[in-house]
């Protein structure tokens, strides 16, 4: 399809600032951040409220809205920069080549159209299929999602399902083109336990089928965990670190990410007094050039109130730390 | 079942129905055609106790009924079948003196919704004890900051608004409302559950100090099995407005007798190093208006047998301390054991 190398990664945001020009001041949401996504590769996004991730997928499809704006850096996909494109260039390739899920499927759906035609809406906007082709691509994609008795259920509208079966029809939306890269931003958080196990199934089988790139943005580290092949963490804007999942859960090298990672009740004795995390997150507005995290950090030397370069550790890790704490036995 | 001597609240078959039609038309029709009022029932006949200085969780999804069921233990919502007693009296007796009812207190989890936001902290947590005479109004500022000290917020800012502090902040000043006047029993719903890892850990924190110092009685409900396992002492397991499985915490998280306990503890996410396999799961929580007849969890477990559909299991002791609602709960621990 592309006449670029092989190893132009599907996605590069390269030093990306996305900043918001407020009466109160600059709210700098994305500082400087920087990740890859390859094909079939599931990249994971984890921060708390106001760390920016979500910012930092809205960026890439180029829906940031005033006051909010991308300053500075590239989103380079398939090697070409999105934030170059005019708004009508960006349509072709939003829904056709990168789709995008938000947490609520209400957002998504439109509650007064079937969902049939909804999806079919999808396609007609980038190709030109016949009415019985359209048909079975959309029965395809509901098959894909596991909804049962497809046929049926083309004609019935967004209210008829429940939350877990619209959340499934916002995937199969986003899925119907055949897209190469999904955003998708805390996609199950609002939903039960049990039906958020099914969704990432079947999540997982897609893009193993697919091969297409996957951004899982969420706070929840056991989540990514289990679905992810690389982690990015963010933090007040920036990302403290990057690496496969099994070094940033293994071996946490940030002083955030591993008081994070000690912060859940899963990794402490019951009963125990939980690891904290001490103070709160910084206002983004007048935060310095320096680490982010220093002001809560146990590990805080001088040198942390200047900027801090990503120190690259291995071909896959990077870690943005002076000071960080030595490797430490996998204690999972 | 009697409840032992210890016992604080007592549950025997407490339901709770809402109406799903009402007015002047279903009136006329049950009157001509003698069919019922179509209700759902939210709570179907629960049967519990609850010891002195215990941390009880209850765990469930969406419309399990454990969200109403708090509401029914503070008073906020009415039981409309069995009975519920504290500290042995009728619940409706206990709570007509004022000075006992404020011994119940309920931590909502939403603080945004739940803070009157023309209030400032000195009147959200101060109001009630002055007003129940716990604390002359003279004395209120100084009461007041001592509460906040004791969730961990400075006391300077008890003139401030509830927008003026973040999410964690705010459920503190929920906290030290509810602890203002001296409850025994304090009941949480999904008092975490909104906010971040790490602000969640402080206010788990805090939650477990001060159960430790004031020897508080807790109910913590909660979808997040995680935090059940770090803070309860025993845990209900609810499913569709019944209780399927009570058991102490340790118990349940290493050997879930009810395949649906299974279930839920199958689906929570892990952190790992490795990429897991998730199971596929069968089906969806059917609808509370509808339910699946007898055992209402039978079209999405794997044990299921025609016996499953004559009746509603009963909730059997199965092990000491342990009581489950399943007829094959034998079998499924085999089969579990044997996979």
């Amino acid at each position: 399809m592309s006449d670029r190398p092989a190893d132009t990664p599907l996605l590069e945001v390269d030093r990306l600032n996305t900043w918001f020009h407020t009466r109160a001041g600059i709210v700098k949401s994305v500082r400087d951040v920087s990740f890859t996504v390859g094909r079939g590769e599931v990249v994971g996004i984890v921060g708390e409220s106001g760390s920016g991730k979500s910012v930092t997928g809205l960026s890439i499809l180029g829906l940031i809205d005033a006051p909010g704006r991308v300053e500075s850096g590239a989103i380079r996909f398939e090697g070409r920069d999105l934030t170059k494109l005019t708004e009508a260039k960006l349509r072709a390739y939003r829904g056709a080549r990168i789709a995008m899920i938000f947490q609520n499927p209400m957002m998504t759906l439109n509650p007064v159209l079937r969902i049939g035609d909804q999806i079919a809406e999808a396609l007609t906007e980038h190709q030109q299929l016949s009415k019985s082709e359209l048909r079975a691509r959309c029965i395809a994609a509901l098959e894909a999602v596991g909804i049962p008795s497809p046929e049926e259920r083309l004609k019935a509208y967004p209210h008829e399902f429940s939350g877990g079966m619209r959340q499934r029809i916002v995937i199969a939306i986003a899925l119907v083109t055949r897209p190469d890269l999904i955003i998708a931003d805390e996609p199950t958080t609002a939903l039960d336990v049990t039906i958020q196990a099914q969704i990432i199934h079947q999540t997982r089988k897609l893009i193993d089928e697919t091969g297409t790139g996957l951004i899982w943005i969420s706070h929840d580290l056991a989540t990514l965990s289990e679905l992810a092949d690389r982690i990015v963490v963010m933090y007040a804007g920036s990302v403290v670190e990057t690496g496969t999942t099994a070094e940033i859960i293994g071996n946490p090298r940030h002083p955030y990410t591993r008081q994070l990672l000690e912060s859940v009740p899963s990794r402490n004795r019951p009963g125990k007094p939980l690891r904290q995390i001490p103070g709160i997150m910084p206002s983004l507005i007048s935060l310095g050039d320096g680490c982010p995290f220093a002001s809560r950090c146990d590990r805080r030397i001088e040198g942390c109130t200047s900027p801090i370069p990503a120190a690259k550790l291995t071909d896959t890790r990077t870690v943005s730390c002076i000071n960080m704490p030595e490797p430490q036995e996998a204690f999972a | 079942m009697t409840a032992p001597e210890d016992t604080v609240i007592s549950a025997r078959d407490v339901s709770k129905s809402f109406p799903l039609e009402k007015g002047f038309l279903p009136t006329v029709r049950r009157r001509l055609t003698g069919r019922p009022l179509r209700t759902v029932s939210a709570v179907d006949s629960v049967s519990f106790d609850i010891a002195r200085g215990e941390t009880v969780g209850i765990v469930g999804e969406s419309g399990c009924g454990k969200t109403t069921l708090a509401r029914i233990l503070t008073g906020i919502s009415q039981l409309n079948g069995g009975s519920l007693t504290y500290d042995g009296m009728p619940f409706d007796e206990y709570m007509k003196d004022p000075a006992r009812a404020l011994k119940v207190q309920m931590i909502f989890q939403d603080p945004q919704s739940s803070l009157n936001g023309r209030m400032t902290v000195l009147d959200i947590v101060g109001e009630a004890p002055v007003f129940h005479g716990l604390v002359p109004r003279s004395q209120k500022e100084a009461y007041v900051r001592e509460y906040l000290e004791k969730v961990g917020l400075s006391p300077d800012f008890i003139h401030r608004y509830p927008h003026q502090f973040s999410g964690g902040q705010r459920q503190r000043v929920g906290i030290a409302r509810a602890l203002a006047v001296k409850p025994d029993v304090l009941v949480c719903d999904e008092s975490v559950a909104a906010l971040d890892v790490s602000v969640q850990a402080q206010i788990i924190n805090l939650l477990m100090d001060i159960r430790r110092t004031l020897g508080l009685t807790m109910l913590f409900i909660s979808h997040d099995l995680g935090v059940i396992r770090h803070l309860c002492d025993r845990v209900i397991v609810m499913y569709l407005g019944r209780i399927v499985e009570i058991a102490p915490t340790e118990a349940l998280f290493a050997n879930p007798l009810h395949p649906y306990t299974k279930m839920l503890l199958d689906g929570m996410p892990r952190i790992t190093t490795q990429r897991r396999e998730f199971m596929s799961i069968r089906g969806e929580i059917p609808s509370p208006i509808n339910p699946p007849r007898g055992c209402h969890f039978n079209p999405r477990c794997p044990y299921s047998t025609k016996q499953c559909l004559d009746a509603r299991p009963p909730l059997d002791t199965a092990e000491k301390s342990r009581r489950v609602a399943c007829i094959n709960w034998r079998d499924a621990a085999e089969a579990a054991g044997q996979a």
